[in-house]
């Protein structure tokens, strides 16, 4: 029989493809079904955004920050003003601090609800959307209530938060975390034990905790190849060291271990929403140093001072001293870092934003090689991909 | 905190005397400043030894300082799970000298090394696939460099003539509005519109 020479066969995926989570341009080399290599090419969202920082103050640079994971905006503000505040040495109140904390969680279940559940679609199961959509709309609209906007709250800034919460704002949010379980019960029972699910999830996309660390993986992807590390436990700030809450952590290191990761990290984030509402202290939100943070309107109205503060800090804004620092969050996806150079001035001289998912994003020719095509979707799933900033 | 850095830092620069220029803490964070050519071997050192166990690479990210001769700063930034500390590692290139691509002992460093490639033009020997990552197929210049223009050179529409794409020059609607806050009774470095004759005038008045 002559020997029949086969070519593996190039398909492009994206940029505009439902199961590419946003724009990203995928070239498969494939085997038959079989990936052999797969090359992702980003940057179809680049926006300049550090660019576009060194150009700004201190402040107008925070709204950059809900543009990047825009899934969960406020913890990356979180990210930024930890960095400023580091430099400028400024230290925020108690009700500021856990009012944070309050605002990063539920941003953690709203990226959370997101990923679940566009995840459980990409392999075929419509329903949890429709549901955890829902509950994502009434965090959303907890956000507004804080804040004024939905999306891009731009609420936590240098210094502490940006308003005080309304008091009926907090028996809202305590309610809503007496109904949200149920319905996330729905959704766990829907895919959890669900056999198709599993046929999807299960031994695909696997990662050993060495090679995780290896990939620079964080977050729930770190947390799914069996190594128990948070940044919330390892390294505590703004009060996560007072928090009483568990670090799940998977066996496995495959897509179906990194979904329940996050699941059971929604369970622990209503447990501290729970806390930040029983423990909420009284007092200021934000620092009182009004060289940094400008004063309520109110006083304006009275005092010159108050006045000629809030022009210097809204035109001028503040200078950081010069220096450098790296700081990280766990935001929902994993390590969100920000190294601030400051030279001194009003504006920032460098800020790198390092994204989690850019680190999971070039893990995707490792995770696939070897899967069929139809895995790509779920793998991608799985590693919690915002192109906003992968691409920043 | 500080003192456990401290240490480590001086263990560090103990065992790698010959190819590390500075170590200091500053805001509770370590920085070594190492010879380009010999990153290879810090950056080795610092996963492998028992003391450091550096085994996660965060970020790798250029910053640029025109005034210097070697303008580019690559900044290192590594994590130990065991140690549960940070380490930033740095060193100075200009727009000629490669630097050697750590992407063979971290797996992670491949995409942030292009990253740094596209954005400053840094170059990097031994990297398997540096090509431009973030910005445009077919882009030209570096644009995080601090000489290149917040605009942009090019600007892309829909032709309806053409049917697709095109590149063009970018044409501002409006001026590009830079605005200098800075008090000029603190340290601003240019002379404000009008005061170039009171300027002259302290000056004789002094002479």
């Amino acid at each position: 029989m002559a020997e029949v020479q086969l070519k593996n066969y190039n398909l492009n995926v994206g940029p505009q493809h439902p199961a590419t989570h946003g724009v990203l341009r995928l070239i498969t080399e494939l085997d038959g079904e079989i990936v052999v290599r797969i090359d992702p090419h980003i940057g179809l969202l680049h926006r300049g955004t550090e660019k576009l920082i060194e150009h700004k103050t201190y402040l107008q640079a925070v709204p950059y920050f809900d543009r990047l994971d825009y899934v969960s905006p406020i913890n990356q503000e979180h990210a930024f003003a930890l960095a400023v505040e580091k430099l400028l040495d400024c230290e925020v109140p108690d009700r500021g601090k856990m009012i944070r904390i309050l605002y990063s969680e539920m941003g953690r279940i709203s990226s959370h609800l997101m990923n679940l559940t566009t995840h459980a679609m990409d392999v075929g199961a419509m329903t949890p959307i429709l549901w955890g959509f829902e509950e994502r709309e009434k965090l959303m609209v907890f956000r507004e209530r804080a804040s004024g906007a939905r999306m891009h709250a731009c609420y936590i800034r240098p210094g502490g938060v940006h308003q005080d919460l309304p008091p009926e704002l907090l028996t809202d949010i305590w309610e809503w975390t007496e109904t949200f379980p149920e319905v996330l019960e729905d959704i766990g029972t829907m895919l959890i034990g669900n056999r198709i699910f599993k046929q999807r999830c299960v031994d695909i996309g696997v990662i050993t905790g060495d090679e995780a660390i290896d990939w620079g993986f964080t977050g729930p992807c770190l947390r799914g190849s069996d190594i128990a590390w948070d940044l919330r436990k390892s390294q505590p700030y703004d009060g996560y060291e007072k928090m009483d809450f568990d670090v799940p952590v998977g066996k496995h290191g495959d897509c179906y271990a990194r979904f329940i990761v996050r699941f059971e990290e929604i369970k622990q984030s209503i447990r501290m929403i729970r806390q930040c509402l029983n423990e909420m202290p009284a007092g200021p939100v934000s620092s009182m140093d009004r060289k940094i943070v400008p004063p309520p309107r109110a006083e304006m109205k009275q005092s010159m001072e108050a006045l000629i503060q809030h022009f210097k800090l809204y035109t001028e804004g503040y200078k950081v001293p010069e220096g450098e620092v790296y700081v990280a969050i766990e935001a929902p996806k994993g390590e969100f870092g920000v190294y601030l150079v400051s030279d001194g001035s009003n504006k920032p001289y460098r800020c790198k934003i390092r994204a989690p998912g850019f680190a999971h994003l070039q893990a995707m020719d490792f995770l696939t090689k070897g899967h069929m095509l139809a895995d790509i979707p779920a793998i991608l799933g799985s590693i919690d991909i915002v192109f906003g900033e992968v691409d920043r | 905190m500080d003192q456990a850095l401290i240490e480590l830092g001086e263990l560090i620069s103990d065992s790698l005397d010959n190819e590390i220029i500075s170590t200091d803490v500053v805001n509770d964070e370590l920085t070594i400043v190492s010879r380009p050519d010999c990153i290879i071997k810090v950056l080795t050192y610092l996963r492998d030894d028992s003391q450091c166990q550096f085994r996660q690479l965060m970020d790798i990210c250029g910053a640029d300082y025109p005034s210097r001769t070697e303008r580019f700063d690559v900044v290192y930034h590594l994590l130990s799970l065991k140690q549960n500390q940070r380490i930033r590692v740095k060193i100075h290139t200009d727009e000629e000298t490669p630097v050697p691509s750590a992407s063979g002992i971290f797996s992670t460093a491949n995409w942030f090394e292009r990253e740094c490639w596209d954005l400053y033009g840094v170059m990097f020997s031994n990297h398997p696939d540096l090509r431009r990552i973030l910005t445009d197929y077919g882009f030209q210049g570096f644009p995080l460099r601090k000489d290149f223009p917040l605009s942009g050179y090019v600007e892309v529409r829909y032709s309806d003539e053409h049917k697709r794409v095109v590149y063009e020059p970018v044409s501002l609607m409006q001026d590009l509005r830079t605005f200098d806050f800075m008090s000029p009774w603190e340290g601003a470095k240019y002379i404000l519109p009008g005061d170039e004759k009171g300027t002259e005038d302290a000056v004789e008045g002094e002479g």
